[in-house]
């Protein structure tokens, strides 16, 4: 009798692995390749940068670029830094995103577990709201700000991200939702759980993956667009607007260092936001999409 | 008045009627069964007992009170469902009491309804568990003591054991038994598999194509089945149905039947009135336990005609040997005893016990009373 040998379907030897990884490392640092040069270059006084070699590691090392982006720097016409607009930023995001995932958790309880007539009508409509491009809705959304006296404040640019948010969460929670049993819900009205009873005792403690992902989605979107925040922030411009201004601005010189800590600065809660929640946000996605 | 009455119940979707003026009177204690292939109508039917469908025509009552319109948990019912439906996110113990909570009962009664049929159920040691942890037997005990807890007029099942292991099925369905036994429940019950049907209820109801077919004890669904669908649905394996004519000799009625060889041969009725089907075809219903060797014929029977045949093929199954011959074309199966000294190929001397066969009229399918 031979000795029983582990034939898989993956080679498994010790080079394969070794190329494997090496593989792997080098995309790895490739990808994170420009957060480097981020990194050192918003540590070096400028004229180490615009000596050359965005490379190398700073040789005098310092954080006033980073003070400087955050509280002193020239956003405009006003020397403030960043500090205001995150502020407008996290004022905007977490509401925003807090109704957004809300409001797209209840849509989908009702389209799945509530059924009315022509309900993959309305589904569908929410569906198409997620292909509108942005710009298609900036004059009507202008108008619509104005009539209601929220042009160029926070309240105003809440209201548009959990508009245009509600489709893609509504899309969520509407598939996960597709594949809870309908006979749980029964269960529930029978024992006498009236309509949010059931979404908040039955449902709503199954949705964590689900919410994950719409919360990561809406946050990521939001914190980022540009579009919306330049068009109706009016006075309270999101972190976004700020850092384009900030990088673009034409007078003076170019402070690379502090742009680079602006930048930083700018992506820091998303890349956060990702780093608590992101092993939450494949299986979530996983579980939304294929299932239903 | 029953306890539960389902008077003239249709149901329809759109323009299409799917149940067909329902009329039951369920007894208090009783345990009746829907039973019938799936698309008959029996968990619509269950679903507008519960509320969870609207009545589109008649009206349901429970303890005389009609509650069509009023909601499912106002009628005072409790159900168990084919999935369990148990609440994934609470252990047992809530699961169980989530009903008596939404009632408004307070926590110290709740908790003692708990123990009460958690002990009854013999789950007490689950009750701190969540549902995920438990094996399908303990869900369906679970299922059932969250039914249990709240003590309601009606208790309604819907396929409560198709998702359990056959072994399992049986153990439970003996612990159904049990429990309806003690507690004198009233229970309806919707299952599509006859044997549960015959073994647990007190009435059944079989449904076919949204009309009920018979509504009777299990011994009369069983002994004299309404129609041919009845007699082939209930009873495993089913009723053999083989075409005849009534012949009369010496006075009495006789179904003729061709064997195998093509001969004619006749079988006594024990029904004299079925003279005025002198002449005419008729279908003949046998059970396949009323076909047996001679010697494991029912001794109390008056009628046991000999039948020579050719066998056609043998199945032992263990405790039964089952015999298949051809009657009037037709495959006809034969229940005999394990050791009966039967083989393929060979002719063979069966006792067909008349006293059990039935009559169809082949138009109308329906049993021919004489």
């Amino acid at each position: 009798m031979s000795a029983v040998t582990q034939d898989t379907a993956v080679s498994t030897g010790r080079a394969t692995r070794a190329f494997l990884y090496l593989i792997l490392i080098l995309f790895a640092l490739f990808y994170l390749l420009p957060l480097y040069v981020m990194g050192v270059n918003s540590l070096k006084p400028l004229p180490e940068i615009t000596g050359g070699n965005m490379m190398a590691l700073p040789s005098t090392w310092t954080l006033d670029p980073w003070r400087s982006a955050w509280s002193t720097a020239q956003i405009g016409v006003e020397p403030t830094g960043l500090k205001p607009y995150f502020l407008n930023s996290i004022l905007m995001v977490v509401p925003a995103v807090a109704i957004s995932t809300i409001v797209g958790a209840l849509n989908g309880y009702v389209l799945t577990k509530w059924r009315f007539r022509y309900d993959t009508w309305v589904f569908g409509l929410m569906l198409f709201s997620c292909f509108i491009p942005f710009q298609i809705v900036l004059i009507p959304m202008a108008v619509v700000l104005g009539k209601l006296g929220l042009a160029g404040s926070v309240p105003g640019l809440i209201l548009v991200h959990v508009v245009y948010g509600i489709g893609f969460t509504t899309l969520y929670f509407r598939n996960y939702y597709a594949s809870f049993p309908t006979e749980l819900i029964r269960a529930a009205q029978i024992d006498g759980a009236g309509f949010f009873r059931i979404f908040w005792r039955i449902l709503l403690p199954v949705s964590g993956p689900i919410a994950v992902v719409s919360v990561i989605w809406q946050f990521t979107n939001i914190w980022n667009d540009f579009l919306f925040g330049v068009s109706f922030g009016g006075t309270s411009q999101p972190m976004t607007v700020a850092l384009n201004n900030l990088v673009q601005s034409s007078t003076g010189v170019k402070e690379y260092n502090v742009h680079f800590a602006g930048a930083i600065l700018a992506a820091l809660p998303t890349l956060f936001v990702y780093i608590v929640a992101g092993r939450y946000f494949v299986r979530g996605l996983m579980a939304g999409s294929v299932k239903g | 008045m029953g306890f539960l009455d389902i008077r003239n119940v249709t149901k329809s979707y759109g323009q299409v009627e799917v149940l067909h003026r329902v009329d039951i009177a369920v007894e208090e204690g009783e345990f009746l069964v829907l039973v019938g292939p799936s698309g008959c109508g029996k968990s619509t039917l269950l679903n507008m007992i519960a509320g969870l469908e609207a009545i589109t025509g008649g009206e349901i009552a429970i303890k005389n009170r009609v509650v069509n319109g009023v909601h499912p948990s106002k009628r005072n019912i409790a159900m168990v469902f084919q999935s369990y439906a148990l609440y994934p996110n609470m252990t047992v113990g809530q699961n169980m009491t989530f009903g008596l909570e939404m009632h408004g009962v307070p926590k110290p009664e709740r908790d003692k309804a708990l123990a009460s049929v958690a002990k009854l159920l013999q789950i007490d040691h689950l009750l701190d568990r969540k549902p995920g942890q438990l094996s399908g037997g303990q869900r369906q005990r679970v299922a059932m003591g969250r039914a249990l807890v709240r003590n309601p007029d009606v208790f309604l099942f819907d396929e409560p054991l198709s998702n359990l292991d056959a072994k399992l099925r049986v153990d439970m369905r003996t612990e159904i038994k049990k429990l309806h036994h003690n507690l004198k429940t009233t229970i309806v019950y919707v299952t599509h598999d006859q044997i549960e049907a015959m073994t647990l209820s007190t009435r059944i109801a079989v449904m076919n194509k949204g009309f009920v077919q018979q509504l009777g004890t299990p011994k009369e669904i069983y002994d004299t089945p309404a129609n041919v669908f009845v007699a082939t649905f209930m009873g495993s394996p089913a009723m053999n149905i083989i075409p005849a004519t009534v012949v009369m000799e010496g006075g009495q009625p006789h179904a003729a039947v061709t064997d195998a060889e093509g001969q004619v041969q006749h079988l006594r009725f024990s029904q004299p009135g079925l003279v005025a089907w002198a002449g005419k075809p008729i279908l003949l219903g046998i059970r396949p336990e009323a076909i047996t060797d001679p010697e494991g014929a029912d001794r109390k029977s008056g009628n046991i005609v000999a039948l020579k045949n050719r066998v056609t093929v043998t199945e032992p199954a263990g405790a039964d040997t089952f015999v298949t011959m051809t009657l009037s074309g037709k495959d006809a199966i034969a229940r005999m005893r394990a050791d009966a000294n039967v083989a393929a190929g060979q002719s063979f001397d069966f006792a067909v016990n008349m006293e059990k066969a039935v009559a169809f009229d082949p138009a109308t399918e329906d049993r021919i009373t004489a």
